[in-house]
């Protein structure tokens, strides 16, 4: 019978298989960060187990790292006191870590592909819900909970039941200033954020093949805020040669052996999905999201819908809480929103084709007067390459700052936060309530529309910025 | 993880969809290395003004859902972070089961590895539920998980369905990784299996 991706992945990573269809399913890559990790190793220290595979594991901190000068250490206690936590247990259990100072040091979902730690064809896995974009190169990856985090650290496996299998194809080519960040928010647009939930999607079709991992790796980040379990897409002569020379990947025969086997991961002719949705790429513009869900999406040459057009009582009263929450007004043009602060960063939108898309909007130009704009790359090796390009310089002298390498603003877990009221253009994944910091207004958008809102002060078409 | 069997509690009314896991516990209490002490913090952003008072109009800050164990919620419940501290704060706070339409994946795992029943029923029957939540000191539901039956106040029953291997380790109160633990040869034999299979696949070394 014809194979998905996943299914062939899954299949090939189970253990057991129970009567009623759950699996104990094995997991090659645990990727381990301070923040959902402390009460993991504290179980198994209180039980008296052992990580049972330490080198399938790499710890970092991120979450709570501040991205000013690190070289005295962390002020805040707790923050300081949870890196330690973590610093104490991969010491006590034998677990690889990659140290604050050490240029390998960055977001758990940036370094793991940039390592070659996630390859196509695992099983990863992180106590944090972003893990789907390990996907882009092949690899089941989700996100768990705690106590799942300590029964990997403990068995290297977990129970799970099977996902369905949902494909969404993007035919046709993207237009000019449209990028991967588009795409994604216009799929979240299309389905919701409960769109996917139970399954786990494939992104296929031309759009997608014809972007770089970079790219791909922003769409499979966003799957999760779909409802889904996973993103996934079928690695192809781009995943190969992006992986090519990475440090942790296989090398010479090793990887031309592993280039065999992954290239029969790639879905079947004639497999069949759950659900499926096309959309087509031409049609897509420049998106950002007006309200506190990432559904709450809408082109930049749009406007504020009226919660008064909603039928269904629920959702106009959530509608009418969003707007209210967001401070806008229906029919009220999203380009022209004046905005406070811009962050270029997160596990979404911190690599170094990112910050190259900002600075080529930057250069030559000015941050507008009274609005901070961050840069935070997403590891210290981004920073360096981004440093050997004159990136920082371009994006310095445009009046940006040039941020050390963590999860910085995404969310309100270290000194990058907003207060009440202010409002920020994001690169960001989640523009919940509160999410960058209590009160803070969020509008997702793509690391191009960022920057040209910086520049600009207000929401803006970057097609229209040239 | 504490046995679930039979649930006999007061159900608040919490009438949103999408409740995300930032709203049931925002970032900033996630500083915590305890699983512990979260209840006070629990749906902070609803629950709390900007200068730290209740708010009179949130229905956990209200009698009798002060000590309600079970909430009625809308679709998607549990959407967004992958964190386990937003079980840990429901539990911490004294609810047991969440009844909703539907959840996201990761809160739905989440918890039933902490001794927290999730329900999905249709969304009529949610609605049903909702207005008995909105009963007051007579919004006492008793959720029997061995029979499957929720039982309304006026005495009507509700059935659900549940993964019958999830029914059990709540009802046993499992040590999951100990059930695991306890398959070890098949876990090296897959091993064996793969590094033969597989053999480029690369280990990360501990000293670099």
């Amino acid at each position: 019978m014809p194979r998905t991706l996943f299914d062939k992945v899954w299949d090939a990573h189970i253990v057991e298989r129970l009567n009623d269809g759950t699996c104990l399913l094995y997991i090659d890559r645990h990727l381990v960060h301070e923040v959902t990790s402390p009460q993991a190793f504290e179980g198994l220290r209180a039980a008296g187990r052992k990580v049972r595979r330490p080198e399938g594991t790499i710890a970092v901190t991120d979450h709570n790292v501040p991205t000013s000068d690190r070289r005295n250490g962390i002020e805040e206690p707790e923050s300081r006191l949870q890196v330690e936590t973590l610093e104490r247990n991969v010491v006590e259990f034998g677990v690889p870590y990659f140290p604050l100072l050490d240029a390998r040091q960055g977001i758990v979902h940036i370094i793991g592909p940039e390592q070659g730690i996630s390859l196509p064809g695992m099983t990863i896995v992180c106590g944090d819900s972003h893990t789907s974009t390990h996907g882009a190169l092949g690899a089941l990856a989700f996100g768990i909970g705690t106590s799942e985090v300590e029964h990997v650290l403990a068995t290297q496996t977990l129970m799970q039941r099977p996902a369905k299998n949902m494909l969404v194809q993007v035919d046709g080519q993207l237009s000019r200033g449209v990028t991967a960040k588009d795409i994604v928010l216009a799929i979240i647009g299309r389905i919701g954020t409960a769109g996917g939930t139970g399954h786990v999607i494939e992104f296929a079709g031309e759009a997608i093949r014809a972007l770089d991992m970079a790219g791909r790796l922003t769409v499979c980040n966003m799957a999760i805020e779909a409802g889904a379990r996973a993103g996934m897409i079928a690695p192809d002569d781009t995943t190969f040669a992006y992986i090519k020379g990475r440090p942790y990947a296989p090398k010479g025969e090793a990887f031309d052996h592993a280039v065999e086997y992954w290239r029969t991961l790639a879905s079947d002719e004639g497999a069949q999905y759950d659900k499926s949705v096309v959309l087509d790429a031409a049609e897509i513009v420049p998106m950002v999201t007006w309200g506190t869900s990432p559904e709450a999406v809408a082109p930049i040459d749009g406007v504020v819908p009226d919660p008064q057009d909603v039928a269904d009582e629920a959702k106009r009263a959530a509608m009418q809480r969003m707007l209210q929450y967001m401070g806008l007004q229906p029919g009220q043009k999203l380009a022209g929103i004046p905005i406070d602060v811009v962050f270029i960063g997160s596990c979404t939108n911190a690599r170094i084709e990112d910050i190259r898309a900002a600075a080529e909007i930057a250069q030559g130009r000015h941050v507008a007067q009274g609005v901070r704009a961050l840069v935070v790359p997403g590891s210290g090796l981004v920073k360096l390459a981004a440093e050997a390009e004159g990136l920082d310089k371009i994006l310095m002298d445009a009046g940006f700052e040039w941020r050390e390498p963590g999860c910085s603003m995404c969310l309100g877990m270290n000194p990058d936060k907003l207060t009440p009221g202010q409002r920020c253009a994001s690169t960001s994944n989640r523009n919940f309530e509160g999410r960058q910091g209590p009160g803070g207004r969020t509008h997702l958008l793509s690391p191009a529309m960022a920057a040209a809102a910086a520049i600009a002060g207000h929401l803006i078409d970057v097609r229209s910025h040239e | 993880m504490d046995a679930f069997t039979i649930l006999t509690g007061i159900s608040a009314p919490l009438p949103m969809a999408n409740v995300d896991t930032d709203k049931i516990i925002p970032a900033q209490f996630l500083k915590t290395i305890k699983r512990s002490g979260l209840g006070v913090h629990l749906f902070a952003p609803l629950r709390y003004s900007e200068n730290g008072e209740e708010r009179a109009d949130f229905v956990l800050n209200q009698e009798p859902y002060r000590n309600a164990s079970i909430l009625i919620a809308h679709e998607n419940f549990g959407c967004g972070s992958s964190r386990e501290h937003a079980p840990w704060a429901l539990l911490d706070f004294g609810i047991r089961c969440v009844i909703a339409p539907d959840f996201a994946d990761i809160f739905h795992n989440n918890c039933f590895k902490n001794g927290i029943l999730p329900i999905r029923l249709p969304r009529e029957l949610c609605d049903l539920l909702m207005e008995d939540a909105r009963l007051g000191k007579n919004a006492r539901l008793v959720v029997d998980l061995e029979k499957q039956v929720i039982m309304r106040p006026n005495g009507e029953e509700i059935t659900f369905s549940i993964d019958p291997l999830r029914r059990k380790m709540l009802l046993e109160g499992l040590d999951e990784i100990g059930q695991t633990l306890g398959e070890m040869a098949a876990i090296e034999g897959f091993e064996a299996r793969r590094k033969e299979e597989l053999p480029w696949m690369p280990a990360i070394p501990l000293a670099q």
